[in-house]
């Protein structure tokens, strides 16, 4: 197993190498570049090309690519041209924004889908089971910032009950208790409409895979031998049903920190997907690519933790 | 020889047909429709029949992993098909099951010993422990498995080893009555004979009953004291194995024992050659459910529905003319 994991871990090298070099094109090809944002508008011609050669821009693309790469490797990835810092300073202070709304998603997600999607399963075409139907249908039917702005207007601007956005009350400067009680107020609504997306899927997803192991022969031996509906159910059938969900849990951790840009663009949330959506306006390059990276590194890493879930739950997996 | 261990009486199974957006139910597969028999203690009675005719079906609902239409099923003198949960719990011990498929019932994330136990555990009989793994590795020795089988996972072992799994698991809690569900129609020829005379010895040793589905032939008359031949659902003969053979009363039973090959390619068989085919189940012929196929078929045949009546020594048939 170890060997394994080792081995993979290797692979994920030229892997890697090939995501940059493709995500360093692209970026490269997109018109417009950060002098722009940099500089007065009327900074003239030569001034701009200072600026250029500053940056580095001047040079053809793959000398510029392998400067990134060997700057990167010794692990600086550049200042960020719009927060004029580090590009290593600036991340850390936006990505657990985005982890905690995320991470709330995740496990709230998880523990309701999964009994819901069971017990649509066992009884199939049941009034429940309808019910959830629908449920998933408008669930993953509705855009995130429509249900997102449909929930302010109730919940925030008519009712008053929820913060219209943000992360924190702006000026409060609230610590230890009262911080988390101020977080935990406007988490509400974000954390919604990410809950109500993921359910969507996710019992659809474990209902379609207990359905398949409710199905099995196996289930029949297990009730045939006299044991009960909840161990047959639980022990037999879930176990099972578990394997092909494991591959999504898999999916979702890289998700965890590149989570939601559209919906924490509505709710004004300080996560990384804002900071995503003004570096790729602005042409931030270093930004970019250090987050793409990171992403990236993320799903290899997810994939394989995926595989080795996979192995784990299932003894007819062997992973060499 | 001995008395009734197991007695079904009218037994029926209908599954219903669901259409359109409102799942209106506009019918009923009448997988099992009417069948009555019953088993003695230390007995192997066979139900042969082509496929999809309620073999299986039958097994099952006597067992209620079917919930039955209509009809009842008594086991040494209890009413299995309207047991409270706890009764079934105490009537599943003794009355057990061998599937037909080795490969798809047996739970691929459990070990042998977790198949074999389990229901051990569950009905209470041992404890997790030495014990419990002594007798495992008993009944799976029995059943011709090695010890060191038993912490592998079944993909791990051929299909006629499979088969020993499950016969052990339905063995382990020393059931006296197993429905075996075509229990070798999975397996290569040599591998079949195996498992018939493991199951034979088994009875011998136990008492136990079998319920055996079959459409080999062969197989049937080699381990059953008495045959039951089904039709689209009904029973249309049942007699014991030397008189079925040596004189079958229903023209299907005639049919279909003409149909068995002779290993002699000097002697003439008079193939009985059936004409159509087996009519749906969901819309049955009326009368005589064979009457569409039958070359006596008379106008008696598709008013009334034949009895299913002894002709003298236990000979079972459902056919206005059988003398």
């Amino acid at each position: 197993m170890l060997k394994y994991i080792i081995r993979r871990l290797l692979h994920m090298i030229p892997v890697i190498l090939i995501i940059s070099i493709v995500i360093f094109g692209i970026v490269k090809m997109a018109p417009g570049d950060p002098v722009g944002t940099n500089l007065d508008p009327k900074a003239t011609a030569e001034q701009r090309a200072a600026e250029r050669a500053r940056l580095g821009l001047d040079k053809p693309l793959p000398v510029q690519y392998w400067n990134w790469l060997t700057r990167s490797v010794k692990g600086d990835f550049g200042d960020s041209y719009i927060y004029k810092k580090p590009v290593s300073d600036v991340v850390p202070n936006f990505i657990w924004n985005t982890f905690l709304l995320n991470v709330v998603d995740f496990i709230l997600a998880f523990l309701i889908s999964i009994p819901i999607g069971i017990i649509c399963a066992v009884k199939q075409y049941s009034k429940t089971d309808n019910f959830w139907t629908v449920f998933s249908i408008i669930g993953i039917s509705m855009p995130s910032f429509f249900f997102g702005l449909l929930l302010i207007y109730i919940f925030s601007v008519k009712l008053n009950a929820f913060p219209i956005n943000g992360m924190v009350t702006p000026g409060k400067n609230a610590t230890g208790w009262a911080h988390i009680k101020d977080v935990m107020h406007h988490i509400f609504l974000p954390a919604l409409v990410l809950v109500i997306g993921s359910m969507a899927s996710l019992v659809r997803y474990t209902r379609t895979s207990m359905l398949e192991v409710i199905n099995q022969d196996y289930i029949r031996t297990a009730r045939s031998k006299g044991l009960s509906e909840k161990v047959v159910i639980y022990k037999h059938a879930f176990r099972n049903a578990l394997i092909p969900i494991m591959t999504i849990i898999g999916f979702w951790i890289p998700g965890l920190f590149s989570g939601a840009v559209i919906l924490e663009t509505t709710f004004v949330w300080p996560g990384i997907g804002n900071v995503m959506m003004d570096a790729i306006s602005a042409r931030d390059y270093n930004l970019i690519m250090a987050l793409n990276m990171f992403f990236a590194l993320l799903t290899l890493l997810g994939n394989l933790l995926a595989d080795i879930g996979y192995a784990l739950v299932d003894p007819r997996i062997k992973v060499e | 020889m001995s008395e009734v261990i197991l007695e079904a009486k009218n037994l029926k199974k209908y599954f219903p047909i669901y259409k359109g957006a409102f799942r209106k139910r506009v019918g009923d597969v009448k997988a099992v429709d009417g069948v009555s028999l019953y088993i003695k203690e230390g007995e192997t009675l066979g139900l042969v029949g082509e496929s999809g005719c309620g073999k299986s079906t039958t097994g099952r609902t006597i067992l209620r992993l079917l919930d039955a239409t209509e009809g009842t099923v008594t086991y040494k003198g209890q009413d299995v098909l309207n047991a409270s949960k706890d009764e079934m719990k105490k009537l599943r011990r003794e009355m057990q099951i061998v599937f037909q498929d080795p490969y798809s019932s047996l739970n691929p994330r459990m070990t042998v010993s977790e198949i074999v136990g389990e229901a051990l555990v569950e009905h209470g009989i041992y404890k997790k422990g030495k014990e419990l793994d002594d007798y495992i590795v008993d009944v799976i020795t029995k059943c011709g498995l090695a010890k060191y089988h038993i912490n592998r996972y079944p993909h791990e072992f051929s299909g006629g080893q499979r088969q020993r799994i499950g016969i052990a698991r339905a063995l382990a809690l020393n059931p006296s009555f197993i429905v075996a569900d075509e229990p070798v129609s999975a397996l290569d020829v040599s591998i079949q004979s195996q498992v018939i005379n493991l199951l034979t010895d088994l009875q011998h040793e136990r008492k136990l009953s079998y319920l055996f589905i079959s459409h080999d032939l062969g197989v049937v008359k080699y381990i059953s004291h008495r045959i039951g031949v089904m039709y689209l659902g009904t029973l249309v003969e049942l007699a014991d194995k030397k008189s079925l053979f040596d004189n079958p009363k229903h023209p299907y039973t005639q049919a279909l024992l003409s149909a068995i090959p002779v290993p002699d390619p000097t002697k003439k068989i008079n193939r009985i050659i059936l004409q159509g085919d087996i009519p749906s189940p969901a819309n049955p012929p009326s009368g005589c459910k064979f009457h569409t196929r039958c070359m006596y078929a008379k106008d008696i045949c598709k008013e009334q529905v034949p009895e299913f009546r002894d002709l003298g020594g236990e000979h079972f048939v459902a056919c206005h003319f059988a003398k």
